[in-house]
Parts: structure tokens; C-alpha cells; sequence
């Protein structure tokens, strides 16, 4: 802890440090205190009304976004929200309502989108946020997968930096980075980790370092893979700029929901395994109503088709809750060409977001 | 005696060496050495920019379109030749009705424009000395319309659809801060200010211990713990509406400050004024209300509009707890890749700064001839 290193030995210092000390030991008792009894408040309310009858009884699904990323959630000219994270929330709002416009959209800020969820202000958390322990752990969340494997990645100006395709020739390039962030950080650490030297060229906000990397003042720019696609389209030329294939760090982004709440959590959780079954299968929004009438049971099972099928209801939603979600948004393929895929201005590669049979990570346990 | 003239010689005009534009250009750009080399700098770097500026802004621009490829080179995977520059108010127009009402549903939106339109209605002849009626106009405004704002804005009643606050953005959000925010600061403001010049010492105290405590802390952090720390506090599914937070936010901060441009008022009253008012019998509201008040406020035209531009503008913060005011959706918007080009962020917010200054502008200029009007002898 800090102010222990801060102490001078003379008798007088110490007792001061000491007392400081024990000062900073209350408050911060205190402040444990008062968090607790909070977070012993909300989870006692959670347990009273499960969040599929709160959210059955006001009829739609409060879904926390971000204020803007492209591809995964910004408004578009109506003002209505899209991106793959808008789309997951009216995924699990045709699971549930049979009808995937019965979700409201609550634009989140990083800072508040943790308590916005604990609170209950959001039912499920669709935020392009990273996956880890702590916030599994601590933060008393529940990740349902990862609907976006991301990383940090590089984009270099072709131009300035001839013949480079790979991160491992970037020794001695000047590198955009937003301060403060992980990803300064991974930075630092890829370049130690290969023996390289890089020049950081560190700015406060995200449009300063977009300004900087176009006016030329760096070769390099790093950021999420995803992200960079989304700045490439903002640079004044943009075939001179290329996005290296490495990726240095690991970003799985995914919706998360509260902790202690199980059946919530299988919904959103299923919902998501829906669209990655469905897509698997050849289910998709044109043929999705040809498809009940297909041969193969799987696929008569996933749509409910089968007779005395409890699949649909044991989860706590009607049986033809898979026809629901990919008329409402299409599978899991569909969502991301129409965000962020061939069929969006990104235009990213599916790369490791392919299914599985096609050398990819989205992988799905079986609807049976 | 017929050298003496009988009646006034008739006035000449002045010689044309004072005179005329030939007169004004020397005096004022060529007068000295040093004067005629900033007047060549001078139109040197007007005629460097503006040409460009307008290009930009006019010529190069391009109004209309359905998405980012009338903004963006073909280089860029649009349609505009190699080289191109231009102001995208094709975006601006796209986005035109989120920029002004923010999410607020589109069949809907005839609710803000009417209360829009009810707002100018009362506001220009409240400001036109000459328009009799002043008190029933200022009921209508800062009574009335308040009241029918509320219930035309947010519905649920009359068989107008609910619309949360967290639909509202843009102008809309702006404006109605704006609105409220100066509708509170300035009563409330004054009656803070006359607390603390009170000699009754529990006023004076809480009025000074509001305005210290209001002063001293950040509206930024305020708004921030609000949004992030009090959901944890409170048990789960009571959520305080956010806009009513940053409204209630803004007004009492806005009136803190407001107390201190009209203490600054007051204390330029000479003590001739309060005496005499004394000695003619009035009591102590009669004597703030006739003769002190009218004074104050009059000398603190310009601090009191400063504050109302000054919170205008500071309506942009509560962007921090995810309310959207103009800057705000203007922002949010360039997330959307569809219209994402090297144009598309200049031209947003080169839109948001012209009607930020309009407004600023407004009311810079009003409180100028409210000024004017109301000298009285005590200009410089």
C-alpha cells in the first residue's frame, strides 16, 4: 500500500503514518460496510421476482448498450439502435416476447454500466465488454459466451512503413495510442516481449488519436481489431492503410447478465447458442419457415417441430422460441455480415468468429 | 459697424480628409507603419481562408444523399472525384430529426415542435418592450407553459403516448435544461443572494453554506455520483429519472452562481438607497422591490447573462451520465458507420458549434439592448 512506503522513521513520522493508517483502515471499512449492505440489498430484492417475470411484466426487455461503436451498437437514421449487440438484445426479446421490437435501449457510459446492470436499471448487459475472471468474479456478473472474439491489433500506413506485413517488423515505428488504456499497456508488453523499441505517440481521447494517425504523425495505430476497421473508414485515404494479421491480446466480447438469477441467465445464455445452432444448420431468416417442414429431425427439433417437444418450455420461453429469434434477427452469420461483415461499410473478415466447421471458435452445444 | 456678422455662420461639413471611406481606411488600416502591415496581414490571411472555408462549406458541399458514398472519394468507397473536400450536410440533413429530438419516436415528434412552437410564441413578445401584457405573458411562459410542456413532452395522459426522458436528446434536451434551468436560477438566485446580505443569522447561514457547498463542487462529479453511485444505494428497480437528476443538477447550480452575480448588485447599491427607502417607510420587500432589486439586477445585466450562456453550454456534461443534449447525439452519431468518411465528424460538429453560437449569440445580443434600454446614466 502506498502511504506505508511514504513513512520516515523519526518517532514522530511514524506515529502520524500509523494513525493515517489506521484512518484509511476505517473508511475504508466503512466504505466496505455501506457496499455491502447495498449489494446485500439488490440481491435480496433479485432473489424475490426472477428477472423473466419483472421482464414479462412490463412487457419488454431494458437492454444496456454503449453510446456508440460502430458495428455493434450506434443509432442509425431513424434513431433506432444496430449493431450486433443491439441485434443479440432483440435476439433474446424474440426468444422471450415471440417478438423481437419489444426491447428498449439504454445507452451506457464504460463507468456506468456495471452498477447500471447490478442495479437492475438493464436486464443484460450488451456492451461490447471483455470477458475476465474479475468481472465474472467480483463484479457479480454472469458472461452468457462470447458473441465477438476480439483483440489488439495494429493498422500501419503502407505507405510510410513499404513491404511490412507482419507486427514483428515494426521495431523503431512511432505507435497512436489512446493513454490510459489496456491497451498501452499490451503495447508495451508485445514490444518488450519481442525485443523491439517503439516511439508511443500517446493521446487522451480516441478522436485526438484518429486525428494524429491520419495527419501522418504516426506509422503505426493500435487499438481493438474491430475498432480499426470502423477508424479506417474516417482516414482521408484508406487503401493505403492495412490491418496486420496479429493479434497481441485477447478481448472476448460478450453480453453478460447479474449473478443468482439461473433461469435469466440459460435464457440469454441458450439464446445465444441458438443463433450459432442456427446458423450451423442452414437455418436462416429467408428459410426459416421451410426449414419447420425439413427432414431432419435436428432440425425439426430446433424449431420446436418435434412432437411433445418440452425443450422450448423447460427453458422458460414457447417451443418455437428458435423460429422467433432468427425471424427477428437471422442466425448468427446473418447478424454479423449485416453489422459488421461483408455486408456492412467494416466489411471484417469472420476470421475467428467462423463457426467451428469452419476453422473458427463459435462453437454451440446441441438443442436436444 | 458691417464687419460684425449678424447671424451665425451655417455649419460646413466637416473637410473629406476626415471624412468618408477614403478618411475611415486611413485612419483605421493605414494610420501608421505598424497599423498598414497588420491590415495587409490582416486581409492576407482572410483571403487565405475564406476561399477555402466557403469551398468547404458551400461550393464542395454536398446536401443531400443516403449514405456515407456521397461523402467519401472513391478512394474512400464513395462517389466524389480524387481530391475532394467538402462539408457532408448530407449527414447533417440524415440525422437532422435525432439531432434535434434525439430517440423521441417520429410519430411523436409534433408534441416537441408545438411546444417549440408555444415556446417562441410567448418568448418574442415577452422580449418586445413595446408589447403590452407583460405579467399575464410572464404567467403564460414561466407558469403555463411549464406545466403543458410536461404533459405534452412526456404524455401518459389525454391519450398521449408515454415517452421516457430517456428518449429525449439533441435541441430538445438542451433547450428544456436550458429553459428551466435559467427559469429557476434567476428567482431563486435572487432570494439566495438577498439570504445572504440577511442580518437574520439562521437564513444567512443556510444561504451561505448552499452557495459555498453548491460553488465549491463540480457539476461534473455531482452528475457522475449521482449516475454511479446512488443505483447502489437505492433498492433495486427505483431508479430516479436521469433527466430529472441532470434538471434538478443544473438549476440549483445555476442558481448558486446566480446568487453571487446578484450579490455583486447589490453591494453596488450606494447605502444612500437603502436608507432612503428606509426613511420613506418601506418595508423590507418593497424596499428590494422598488428601489434595491431594480438597480442590482440592471447592473448585472452582463454577469447574469454570462451565467445563463455559461450554463448552456455546460448542458453539454451531462453526456456523463448518458443523457444526449445536441453535442451529445452529434457525437454519438459518428459511430455509425454508415455515414463514417473523413467528412463526417467536421461536419457534425461544425453544425453543433453554428447552433450553439446562435443561440449564444441571441442572447448575447438581447442582453445588449436590454442594456441600453435601461441606462440610466451609469455607463462609462
Amino acid at each position: 500500500m502506498g502511504w506505508n512506503g511514504n513513512c520516515v522513521h523519526t518517532g514522530k513520522k511514524i506515529r502520524f503514518c500509523l494513525k493515517t493508517e489506521k484512518g484509511l483502515w476505517v473508511m475504508k471499512h466503512i466504505a466496505i460496510g455501506i457496499l455491502g449492505a447495498a449489494t446485500l440489498g439488490f440481491m435480496a430484492s433479485a432473489a424475490s421476482a426472477t428477472t423473466l417475470d419483472t421482464v414479462k411484466a412490463k412487457g419488454f426487455i431494458q437492454c444496456g448498450v454503449s453510446t456508440g461503436l460502430a458495428g455493434f451498437s450506434a443509432p442509425d437514421d431513424k434513431g433506432d439502435w444496430q449493431g450486433i449487440d443491439a441485434d443479440f438484445c432483440r435476439a433474446v426479446a424474440a426468444a422471450v416476447f415471440g417478438d423481437g421490437t419489444k426491447v428498449k435501449f439504454t445507452p451506457l457510459s464504460a463507468k456506468e454500466r456495471f452498477t447500471a446492470l447490478q442495479s437492475g436499471e438493464v436486464d443484460i448487459l450488451s456492451r461490447n465488454t471483455t470477458w475476465t475472471i474479475n468481472r465474472d468474479t467480483a463484479l457479480g456478473l454472469n458472461f452468457i459466451g462470447t458473441t465477438y472474439y476480439d483483440g489488439q491489433g495494429f493498422m500501419i500506413n503502407a505507405k510510410k512503413l513499404p513491404g511490412v506485413n507482419s507486427a514483428l517488423q515494426l521495431s523503431g515505428a512511432a505507435v497512436c495510442v489512446q493513454s490510459g488504456t489496456t491497451t498501452e499497456l499490451n503495447l508495451a508488453d508485445y514490444f518488450k516481449a519481442n525485443k523491439m523499441e517503439y516511439n508511443p505517440v500517446v493521446f487522451e481521447k480516441l478522436e485526438e488519436v484518429n486525428a494524429a494517425y491520419d495527419a501522418g504523425r504516426c506509422d503505426v495505430y493500435t487499438t481493438d481489431q474491430s475498432g480499426l476497421y470502423g477508424i479506417r473508414l474516417t482516414l482521408g485515404s484508406p487503401a493505403d492503410h492495412v490491418v496486420l494479421p496479429e493479434i497481441i491480446s485477447k478481448e472476448p466480447l460478450g453480453p453478460a447478465v447479474r449473478q443468482g438469477d439461473d433461469q435469466w441467465y440459460h435464457i440469454v445464455k441458450w439464446t445465444y447458442f441458438a443463433l450459432l445452432d442456427a446458423e450451423e444448420l442452414g437455418i436462416t431468416k429467408a428459410n426459416v419457415d421451410e426449414m419447420k417442414n425439413s427432414a431432419s429431425p435436428e432440425i425439426k427439433r430446433v424449431l420446436g417441430q418435434e412432437a411433445d417437444t418440452k425443450i422450448g418450455t423447460d427453458l422458460g420461453v414457447s417451443n418455437d422460441w428458435v423460429v422467433n429469434i432468427v425471424k427477428a434477427v437471422g442466425n448468427y452469420g446473418e447478424m454479423f455480415d449485416r453489422n459488421v461483415g461483408s455486408g456492412s461499410p467494416l466489411k471484417i473478415a469472420r476470421g475467428i468468429n467462423a463457426l467451428w466447421t469452419k476453422g473458427g471458435l463459435q462453437y454451440a452445444p446441441p438443442i436436444r | 459697424m458691417s464687419w460684425v456678422r449678424t447671424e451665425m455662420a451655417l455649419a460646413q461639413p466637416a473637410p473629406t480628409s476626415v471624412r468618408g471611406p477614403v478618411a475611415w481606411v486611413r485612419k483605421n488600416l493605414v494610420g501608421t507603419v505598424g497599423d498598414t502591415i497588420l491590415t495587409i496581414l490582416g486581409i492576407a490571411i482572410v483571403a487565405w481562408v475564406l476561399p477555402q472555408v466557403i469551398n468547404w462549406a458551400f461550393i464542395n458541399a454536398v446536401w443531400t444523399g443516403p449514405d456515407r458514398t456521397v461523402c467519401a472519394t472513391a478512394a474512400q468507397g464513395g462517389i466524389q472525384p480524387e481530391g475532394w473536400t467538402g462539408a457532408c450536410w448530407a449527414f447533417v440533413n440524415a440525422k437532422f430529426g435525432q439531432f434535434m429530438f434525439g430517440t423521441y419516436p417520429i410519430e411523436e415528434r409534433w408534441r416537441p415542435i408545438l411546444v417549440a412552437i408555444l415556446f417562441v410564441v410567448l418568448l418574442v413578445p415577452m422580449l418586445i418592450p413595446r408589447v403590452p401584457r407583460k405579467g399575464l405573458n410572464a404567467i403564460l411562459l414561466f407558469l403555463v407553459l411549464p406545466i403543458v410542456s410536461f404533459f405534452l413532452l412526456i404524455g401518459g395522459v389525454f391519450g398521449l403516448p408515454h415517452v421516457e426522458t430517456s428518449r429525449w436528446g439533441g435541441l430538445l434536451v438542451t433547450l428544456s435544461l436550458s429553459f428551466v434551468g435559467i427559469a429557476v436560477s434567476l428567482p431563486l438566485g435572487t432570494v439566495l443572494a438577498l439570504g445572504r446580505r440577511s442580518k437574520m443569522p439562521i437564513i444567512k447561514t443556510l444561504c451561505v453554506i448552499f452557495i459555498e457547498t453548491v460553488r465549491g463542487i463540480p457539476l461534473i462529479t455531482v452528475l457522475f455520483f449521482v449516475s454511479v453511485m446512488l443505483p447502489l444505494f437505492l433498492p433495486a428497480g427505483v431508479t430516479f429519472d436521469k433527466f430529472l437528476r441532470a434538471l434538478i443538477g443544473v438549476s440549483l447550480f445555476a442558481a448558486a452562481y446566480m446568487a453571487e452575480v446578484v450579490r455583486g448588485g447589490l453591494q453596488a447599491i450606494p447605502k444612500g438607497q437603502y436608507e432612503g427607502a428606509d426613511s420613506l417607510g418601506l418595508g423590507y420587500w418593497q424596499k428590494m422591490g422598488l428601489i434595491v432589486l431594480p438597480q442590482a439586477l440592471k447592473l448585472v445585466i452582463p454577469g447574469i447573462v454570462n451565467t445563463f450562456i455559461g450554463m448552456f453550454k455546460d448542458t453539454s456534461l451531462v453526456l456523463i451520465i448518458s443523457m444526449f443534449d445536441l453535442l451529445g447525439v452529434v457525437k454519438q452519431n459518428f459511430s455509425d458507420a454508415n455515414w463514417a468518411t473523413p467528412q463526417t465528424a467536421r461536419s457534425g460538429l461544425v453544425f453543433a458549434a453554428f447552433v450553439f453560437w446562435l443561440f449564444c449569440f441571441g442572447m448575447s445580443r438581447y442582453s445588449m439592448y436590454t442594456e441600453r434600454r435601461l441606462d440610466t446614466g451609469h455607463k462609462r
